[in-house]
């Protein structure tokens, strides 16, 4: 039997809410999968969609994009920018034969440090999922 | 060519458990980036950082990167470290590999796996890394505080003692507050005004204090050091240099239609009045609303009247902007309307009012010069009962948190109310007594155990009047477990404290955040709770919750002391993780400027084309318009592409 491969996730959160969040997740103790790796930003607002293509390209088999809950924004509006920018990357991902839920936007605040294991756990489980659905998925010709 | 210096912290067993640190530590070494990697067990302690410093002495390397704990623990400790020797603070780099990796994964070989990665992509990025100076930007040293009441003039006179100026902005006509309307205060049955008026006068002869009454922030800009804020003074149509305070306009005024609301609307008064007799400044205001000149242009009584010619019915509002280093907002709250009990016929009943209604009705500046006669016939009330938490710990109806202040308050009016009726009977119905405070719970005792007032456990069901004016009330003692009926002269209602009317408005013009019920939310509930999360705006008094006067004192000189500490500094040391635009790559299309939140990006000539240029001392650093720019002109230092791809692209 083939052993199942771990999704690599790229976790792009902000370093207001998220991130504090996720540290919250150690803190707690709470185990998630192994395989999420995490870059810091200032706001999610600093997210430049080619971040999530770029990602693709070098084989992660998931994005997620995290800031703090609408209205409680460091920078006032950083992640309403952000929603936007996602819902537009999400429809190009989509054209260029990535699906869609490979990419995850969410609101993690400070003090959800369950939330960020509970979201890792189940984006790792539903690319799981994923794996091998896309119809056209051209990973290799996307880097090129 | 950068030569990083690697050290990889064991944190006792909170990393070392989980990870293999030795070979996390030789696999490192094979990286061409890497001059070494030491492991040690505490990193974070003296003799660890002792490691960094004699490496960068003697090994000469010129980035670091620390694999331990989370950087918003230990980075500042770290940039010390580097800036100790010399080396620039801003090239170091933190791996996370407590929080991110030993901690939440369980398999010990997956996580030292992990915790390669980790170090490696710190490793690639500090190479990217720039040395970065701190900026230094000058700051308006005047404070100012939004609020008069007594938490507004703590902070405002702690300020001005510390010899900086404060511009003290208050909305109704006088300073006080909501403390200048009480009678006497528990635990010690002070006298409200005769500890509050004296610092009233204080603030108002201080030479670094400026109070501006009448008056409302109408809009914020700018950041901690150096707001812009527009304040605007409400018409008035005194003339607050001309008037002497006399008070004769307000004696000889026909129209007596206006409910006080200093006396919490039990009486009406002129429609031009000084609002209570200690007030400061002592200065009447024109209720446009009521009078007659300036609603139908006759009468004018005043205006003829006035020995100091004051009167000006052609007074229009005034803007004007002030600039402030720190703001403190200390804008208290409201009581809230009981007429959403119907059953207790609040505001329908004239004798069921409210607690601060009975402050005014003990007190000797009140509607009946301090004798205790109820609003429908002026008799002496021989039975009282007093209804707690009305409003409050009642989430179907109106609120879910606790006021705080009311079972103290209930037990001082029940006091107060023995001393005015020696041989009248008090009840209270409360579902807890919360007394928490010192003195406080002595303070019950002594209205249950000297003054024989009666506490009932449980919730009144509701208030009826009976023929002959007296009020039935229908409750309940749980302790007994039997329904109970009171047939009182008088009820008072502990009112639940609310957020002011307008707090969500205000909330929006600062920028700072709110809670679902409209108090203003402190930056940290613990360790951080006057700041708010913007930097240099601070919170004092019951803005943030229900609060008594004890609690209100003290949060005012906190706020006070956090003020004075950042006025402490010549200049204002802010973080060199700010935007800058390359003027060769900039089109000049200014979509950054749209998406900025600081207005911190303007256009400025650059040979023969406008382009963006960004101010460093507004730019906060989000990298909103990094990731707008489409001709990839903006970088931000500290979170630049080329940082942030080294971390997304060395992963393995």
């Amino acid at each position: 039997m083939q052993v199942e491969k771990e999704p690599k996730i790229l976790a792009i959160l902000c370093k207001w809410c998220s991130y504090a969040g996720a540290d919250l997740a150690g803190t707690s103790r709470f185990i998630y999968p192994a395989n999420v790796r995490i870059v810091q930003v200032p706001c999610s607002g600093r997210v430049d969609p080619i971040m999530i293509f770029k990602a693709f390209v070098e084989g992660y088999d998931g994005v997620m994009v995290s800031g703090c809950h609408p209205g409680d924004c460091h920078y006032g509006t950083g992640n309403y920018h952000a929603r936007r920018r996602i819902a537009v990357a999400r429809r190009l991902l989509e054209f260029v034969g990535v699906h869609p839920d490979r990419m995850h936007f969410t609101w993690i605040s400070a003090a959800e440090g369950k939330k960020f294991a509970d979201v890792c756990s189940r984006f790792t489980d539903e690319l799981k999922a994923l794996s091998g659905t896309e119809k056209t998925l051209a990973r290799k010709e996307l880097a090129t | 060519m950068a030569k990083v210096g690697v050290f990889v912290c064991h944190c006792g067993v909170n990393i070392a458990a989980k990870v293999d640190v030795k070979r996390v530590v030789d696999a490192l070494k094979e990286m061409p980036e890497v001059g070494f990697a030491h492991e040690y067990k505490f990193m974070c302690s003296s003799p660890g950082q002792e490691l960094i410093r004699k490496e960068i002495k003697e090994s000469k390397i010129n980035r670091v990167v620390v694999a331990a704990c989370s950087p918003r623990m230990h980075l500042p400790t770290f940039q010390k470290a580097l800036a100790s020797q010399g080396l620039n603070p801003y090239l170091v780099s933190m791996a996370n590999i407590r929080e991110q990796c030993s901690w939440v994964t369980d398999d010990p070989e997956m996580a030292t796996q992990k915790a390669i990665d980790l170090v490696a992509r710190q490793i690639k990025r500090v190479v990217h890394q720039d040395p970065l100076e701190d900026i230094s930007v000058p700051m308006t040293k005047t404070a100012l505080v939004i609020g008069g009441g007594i938490a507004g003039i703590q902070a405002a006179l702690d300020i001005a003692d510390g010899n900086r100026k404060v511009i003290l902005v208050e909305k109704s006509p006088s300073i006080g507050g909501r403390m200048a309307q009480l009678d006497e205060t528990f635990p010690t049955l002070d006298c409200s005004q005769c500890i509050l008026t004296p610092k009233m006068v204080e603030a108002a002869q201080h030479p670094n204090i400026e109070i501006r009454v009448n008056s409302e922030v109408k809009k914020v800009d700018g950041y901690v050091g150096n707001f812009e804020v527009t304040v605007e003074k409400k018409a008035t149509y005194v003339d607050a240099q001309k008037c002497i305070g006399c008070g004769i306009c307000q004696e000889k005024c026909p129209v007596k239609t206006v409910p006080d609301e200093f006396n919490a609307d039990l009486n009406l008064r002129a429609a031009i009045a000084i609002p209570f007799p200690q007030a400061v400044p002592a200065i009447p205001i024109i209720e446009p609303d009521y009078c007659k000149k300036l609603i139908e242009n006759k009468c004018g009584v005043c205006a003829k009247i006035c020995p100091a010619e004051a009167i000006n019915y052609d007074d229009v509002p005034m803007q004007e902007t002030v600039n402030v280093g720190a703001i403190v907002v200390a804008t208290g709250y409201r009581e809230m309307d009981p007429a959403v009990y119907t059953e207790y016929g609040g505001r329908k009943y004239p004798d069921v009012i409210t607690g601060l209604q009975f402050e005014r009705l003990v007190s000797s500046t009140g509607p009946t010069g301090g004798e205790l006669k109820r609003p429908s016939d002026g008799e002496i009330p021989k039975t009282v009962v007093f209804v707690q938490c009305v409003g409050s710990r009642d989430e179907s109806k109106a609120h879910a948190y606790c006021s705080g202040i009311c079972c103290m308050y209930t037990a001082k009016h029940t006091m107060i109310y023995k001393h005015h009726v020696p041989d009248g009977q008090a009840y209270v119905s409360y579902i807890d007594i919360r007394a928490p405070g010192k003195t406080y719970e002595e303070f019950v005792r002594r209205a249950i155990e000297d003054e024989g007032v009666r506490y009932l456990r449980g919730r009144v069901a509701k208030i009826r009047r009976l023929q002959n004016g007296q009020y039935r009330v229908y409750t309940e003692d749980t302790l007994v477990g039997r329904a109970v009926h009171i047939d009182a002269d008088m009820v008072v209602l502990a009112s639940a404290v609310e957020p002011q009317e307008d707090a969500v408005g205000l909330a929006q013009i600062l920028g700072i955040a709110y809670d679902s019920d409209g108090f203003y939310t402190e930056a940290h509930p613990k360790l951080k709770p006057i700041e708010t999360a913007s930097a240099g705006i601070f919170l004092a008094g019951a803005c943030q919750g229900p609060k008594d006067i004890p609690a209100s004192v003290q949060q005012g000189s906190a706020a006070a002391s956090k003020v004075l500490s950042i006025f402490a500094r010549d200049n204002l040391v802010k973080s060199p993780q700010i935007a800058t635009v390359d003027p060769t790559a900039c089109t000049g299309c200014l979509t950054c400027s749209y998406v900025c939140h600081y207005s911190a990006i303007e256009e400025k000539e650059f040979g023969q084309r406008q382009v963006a240029e960004i101010i460093p001392g507004k730019c906060q650093g989000c990298g909103a318009c990094v990731a707008t720019c489409k001709g990839k002109a903006i970088t931000l230092a500290g979170f630049s592409d080329d940082e942030i791809y080294e971390e997304i692209v060395s992963c393995k």
